[in-house]
C-alpha cells in the first residue's frame, strides 16, 4: 500500500540528504520525466512543476517517523532539510524497489542548484512546445528569476545528457 | 462581424437551483456547450461516489461547468467591465476557460486517476487543441484562440488575474462547487455570501484582490470550504466506496494482464489497460459505460472481481477504523496483512489504508516551493495585504493541513466464522478490539 512511499523514500536514501522543498519537488519531476517510475501529479506553479500530492506523502513519512524534516531559518525564510531516519531505513530493507540506476541520477541532480533545477523541470514542463515558444515562457513566467540565454542552452545540454544517460543505462 | 464578437439573436438561459439562471449571449459558448464533448459531462457525475452517502449527490460536471461560467460572466460583466485595470479583450478568454476548465475528467476521475495513473488536466489539454469539436469552434476565434485557452487552464497563461479568477484560493470554480454541492448533498455548509464577494472583487495586475469591506464575507466562504471538506468531500462511507471502486479496476486490470477469460471482455478499458489511451478512447469512457461492466461483472468466474462489484453496485461497503500513521499501526498492518493471508482473503483488495488531507488556506512564503494563491486584500489606503494578516479568524487555520487516515476491510467476510475461524477472530480482535463489532 505504500508503494510511492517507498519510492520516495528510496530517493532519500540513495541522496543522503535533500536541502530544500523545491529541489526535492524538482527532483522528483525531473526523474518522472526520465521515466523513473514516479506518478505523482505536478501542475505548473510558482516554480515550475509542483506536486501537492508530493508534498503530502513527504508529511506523511514524517508522521510515520521514516523521514527527518529540519526546519532551518535562512535570511528571510525558511529551508527544510529532508533525510531518512534509521527505522525509515529499516523499513526499506524490507521493501524490494527495482530501480536500477536511481542513484545516479538522483546524486547527479542532488548536485545541482535548486535554480538551475527550477529551470530544467521549466523547461522539461513545456518541452512539447519549441524551443523558442520555451524560451518565452521561462522569460514570461518567471521574470522575477531572470534565466539567462546561457543558462537556457546549459538546461537544455543538461537534458539531453541526462536522456542520454537513460538511453544507455 | 467577427465570430468572437458574435451574440445570439436573443438571450438564451439555463434554470439553475444555485444561480438561479445562467445567462447566455456569446455565440461562442453556445456553440462550445453544444459540442459533443462538453455534453459528455452530463454522463459524469460531479461528485463520483458520494451519491452512495448524499443521495441527492446526482449533478454532473455539465452543471457545474456551466456554474462556473456563470460566476465568471458576472464577474468580468457586471463587476470588472470599465475598470482601467481590466483588460475587456480578456473577457471572452475568461467565459471559454471557465466553461472548459473540467472538459477533461472522466468518470469516477480520483480512482482511475490513482489506479492507471492518468491525468484529466492533461486530457483538457488534449481535448482543447486536438481534433475535437470543441476545438474547431474554439479556433473559429482565431488560429490561437484554443491555445490560450488551454494555457489558462493549465495556469501557465501571461496574464495571471486571468488565470486567477479560475485558479485561486478564492476563484469561481470554488464557489461554485461549494455552494453547488451543499445544495445537491442537501447540507447546511457550504453557505456564504458570494454575491457580496462577487462586488468587492477588483482587478489588479497579475490577480484578482477583495476590498477590505469584505474580509468578513471571505472568512465564511473559507470555513464553508473547511467544513464541506470534511462533512461531504472525505466522508469515510464515499471514501469506503472509492476504495472498492479501485480495487474493481485493480483486479479488472490484473486479469486482463494474466489472461483471464472475461464473459463480459473488457472491451472500453483495453487502451487503458495497455497504458495507451488516446483521447477518443477517453471521450468514450462515461459513468453509464463504467456501471454497465459494474453490473456485468458481478457474474464473472472470478470471485473477487465478481465480489467487488456486487459490493459497488448493491452498496455493500467495507467498514473502516481509525488508522494514525506510527511505527506500532505500521507493525500492526504487518500482522493483519499476514492474518488476512491465513484466513483466505487477498489483503491486495481487502485490507486498505486510505488518507484524506487538506489545507483549508495557506500563504505563500518566498523562498518555500507553496502551491497556492494568496488571498490578498485591497485595504482602504490602498495597500495590498495578505489576508491572513489581517484576519485572525483565517490566521488561526493557515497552514494547518489535517489529514485523516482509514483502514478499512470486509466486515461481513471477518464475521463469517464458518472457515478460519480463528485467523479472523484474531484480526476483529486486532482491528476492533473484540470480536462482536456491530
Amino acid at each position: 500500500m505504500l508503494t510511492d512511499h517507498a519510492k520516495l523514500m528510496k530517493v532519500l536514501a540513495v541522496s543522503k540528504e535533500i536541502v530544500g522543498r523545491k529541489k526535492l519537488q524538482k527532483i522528483m519531476y525531473i526523474a518522472k520525466k526520465l521515466d523513473f517510475p514516479f506518478y505523482e501529479k505536478f501542475q505548473f506553479h510558482f516554480y515550475g512543476p509542483y506536486s501537492e500530492e508530493l508534498t503530502l506523502r513527504i508529511e506523511e513519512l514524517c508522521n510515520l517517523g521514516f523521514v527527518d524534516e529540519v526546519k532551518e531559518k535562512k535570511g528571510g525564510y525558511y529551508q527544510y532539510k529532508y533525510s531518512l531516519t534509521a527505522s525509515g531505513e529499516e523499513f526499506l530493507s524490507h521493501y524490494h524497489l527495482d530501480m536500477p540506476e536511481l542513484d545516479i541520477f538522483i546524486n547527479d541532480l542532488n548536485e545541482k542548484p535548486a535554480r538551475f533545477l527550477e529551470l530544467v523541470s521549466t523547461i522539461l514542463y513545456f518541452e512539447h512546445l519549441d524551443k523558442d515558444e520555451v524560451k518565452e515562457k521561462v522569460f514570461t513566467l518567471k521574470k522575477k528569476q531572470r534565466y539567462t540565454e546561457e543558462e537556457i542552452e546549459s538546461a537544455y545540454q543538461y537534458i539531453e545528457e541526462l536522456r542520454k544517460k537513460k538511453t544507455g543505462s | 462581424m467577427a465570430y468572437a464578437n458574435e451574440k445570439l439573436s436573443e438571450e438564451k438561459v439555463f434554470k439553475d437551483p444555485v444561480h438561479r439562471y445562467i445567462h447566455v449571449r456569446d455565440k461562442v459558448i453556445w456553440d462550445l456547450i453544444e459540442t459533443k464533448e462538453f455534453q459528455r459531462l452530463r454522463r459524469i457525475r460531479q461528485l463520483g461516489t458520494t451519491f452512495f452517502t448524499f443521495h441527492g449527490a446526482e449533478h454532473s460536471r455539465f452543471n457545474h461547468s456551466l456554474g462556473v461560467y456563470e460566476i465568471v460572466r458576472r464577474i468580468v460583466d457586471d463587476v470588472f467591465r470599465g475598470r482601467p485595470e481590466w483588460n475587456e479583450d480578456e473577457r471572452l478568454l475568461s467565459l471559454c476557460a471557465a466553461l472548459l476548465h473540467d472538459v477533461g475528467h472522466g468518470p469516477f476521475s480520483h480512482s482511475f486517476e490513482k489506479v492507471f495513473h492518468l491525468d484529466h488536466e492533461v486530457f483538457t489539454q488534449e481535448i482543447i487543441l486536438g481534433n475535437t469539436e470543441i476545438n474547431k469552434v474554439l479556433s473559429k476565434v482565431g488560429a490561437d484562440f484554443p491555445k490560450k485557452v488551454a494555457e489558462v487552464i493549465a495556469k501557465t497563461y501571461k496574464n495571471k488575474q486571468v488565470i486567477s479568477l479560475i485558479s485561486s484560493q478564492i476563484d469561481a470554480d470554488r464557489m461554485d462547487y461549494l455552494q453547488r454541492d451543499a445544495f445537491y448533498t442537501g447540507v447546511q455548509y457550504g453557505h456564504f455570501d458570494m454575491e457580496r464577494i462577487l462586488r468587492v472583487m477588483r482587478p489588479r495586475e497579475d490577480q484578482v484582490v477583495i476590498k477590505y469591506s469584505g474580509m468578513h464575507a471571505v472568512e465564511d466562504y473559507i470555513m464553508s470550504r473547511y467544513q464541506m471538506y470534511w462533512q461531504v468531500y472525505f466522508h469515510p462511507v464515499t471514501r469506503s466506496a472509492e476504495v472498492i471502486l479501485s480495487k474493481i479496476l485493480h483486479r479488472a486490470k490484473s486479469l486482463f494482464e494474466n489472461g483471464y477469460p472475461f464473459q463480459t471482455e473488457p472491451v472500453h478499458f483495453y487502451s487503458i489497460f495497455k497504458g495507451k489511451v488516446s483521447v477518443d478512447d477517453y471521450l468514450k469512457l462515461d459513468e453509464s459505460i463504467i456501471l454497465y461492466y459494474f453490473q456485468a461483472w458481478q457474474n464473472e468466474q472470478d470471485k473477487i472481481l465478481s465480489d467487488l462489484c456486487q459490493r459497488f453496485i448493491n452498496r455493500r461497503l467495507f467498514k473502516y477504523v481509525e488508522f494514525q500513521p506510527s511505527n506500532e499501526e505500521w507493525t500492526k498492518l504487518m500482522e493483519l496483512t499476514s492474518l488476512f493471508k491465513k484466513a483466505e482473503i487477498d489483503p491486495e483488495y481487502y485490507l486498505v489504508v486510505d488518507s484524506s488531507s487538506d489545507l483549508p488556506y495557506d500563504f505563500y512564503r518566498p523562498g518555500e516551493e507553496e502551491e497556492r494563491l494568496p488571498i490578498h486584500l485591497l485595504m482602504p489606503n490602498g495597500d495590498i495585504r495578505e489576508l491572513s494578516r489581517e484576519s485572525e479568524i483565517v490566521d488561526a487555520i493557515t497552514g494547518k493541513r489535517r489529514t485523516d487516515h482509514k483502514l478499512y476491510f470486509p466486515l461481513d467476510f471477518l464475521k463469517d466464522f464458518s472457515t478460519k475461524q480463528r485467523a479472523k477472530q484474531s484480526i476483529l480482535q486486532l482491528l476492533m478490539g473484540s470480536t462482536d463489532f456491530k
